[in-house]
């Protein structure tokens, strides 16, 4: 990849995770509960959205670009565990467990659905 | 007096987010891109970076969480900037949604458990090896 396809990641990325620092806060900020609604928002817009971009055939360094860069630092694993160890740590076992199966499940359902109708626009 | 529609963060706050994003996303992209695996092989790369990720999130959490004040240009710096960025949940579930397409459910499987398991495991020996270190109650 060229210098400029790596400069387009660095600045991708931050924009990422600014985009996920904001959301966080949106969500959270209207929240009740245990439940850790931003991060859970977040990754599943972002497995959507990862997904609609591989069913419109996004290849090669666009993919790089708009996939690994962007979207892949607008979601986030270690706060969603982090989140969740905090939760055990607190008593709250169901509503880790919830976390974890919820995000899994409909993690892999968004990657479906985004790429559906991908390949059908 | 108008509902804040966004929240009002510190100039220092994102800069912290996109200068730690930024290098958490080079970082990631780099690695996975040196040690990429085939469509139908065990994700390597991002399992790797998602379980070491996850631990040093937890020694950062930890540390600052539990060491007041926090910083507001070095907490969301290394936190939500660096560990958030640096691990990545959709590409996780992209290689999980590519095993099953192509029927290798228990890698599928595996992939999505060991995850799973080892990241929990890491934000837990984490955070207890920074509480130790700082000789607090457990």
């Amino acid at each position: 990849m060229s210098v400029w396809v790596w400069i387009g990641v660095a600045l991708l990325s931050g924009i990422g995770a600014l985009a996920r620092f904001l959301l966080v806060a949106l969500v959270s900020a209207r929240a009740a509960g245990t439940f850790p609604l931003g991060t859970f928002v977040v990754n599943i817009t972002g497995a959507l959205l990862l997904g609609l971009v591989t069913g419109l055939a996004v290849e090669g360094e666009a993919l790089v670009l708009i996939g690994t860069a962007t979207l892949g630092s607008y979601t986030t694993f270690s706060t969603w565990m982090l989140e969740t160890e905090r939760l055990t740590e607190d008593g709250e076992l169901p509503v880790a467990a919830f976390n974890i199966l919820l995000s899994l499940f409909v993690g892999v359902g968004a990657i479906a659905l985004g790429r559906a109708i991908g390949m059908h626009i | 007096m108008p509902t804040r529609v966004v929240p009002d963060f510190h100039r220092h706050e994102v800069w912290a987010i996109f200068l730690g994003g930024a290098a958490g996303g080079l970082l990631r992209v780099w690695l996975s891109r040196s040690f990429a695996s085939g469509a139908t092989d065990w994700p390597w790369a991002i399992f790797v970076i998602n379980v070491s990720g996850a631990f040093t999130l937890a020694c950062i959490a930890t540390w600052f969480r539990e060491r007041p004040p926090e910083s507001r240009f070095h907490h969301p710096l290394w936190t939500a900037g660096f560990c958030g960025t640096y691990t990545t949940f959709s590409t996780m579930q992209l290689e999980i949604f590519v095993l099953l397409q192509h029927d290798r459910y228990a890698l599928a499987a595996g992939y999505a458990l060991a995850s799973i398991l080892a990241g929990y495991l890491a934000i837990r020996l984490g955070t207890q090896l920074v509480r130790s270190e700082r000789g607090d109650e457990q």
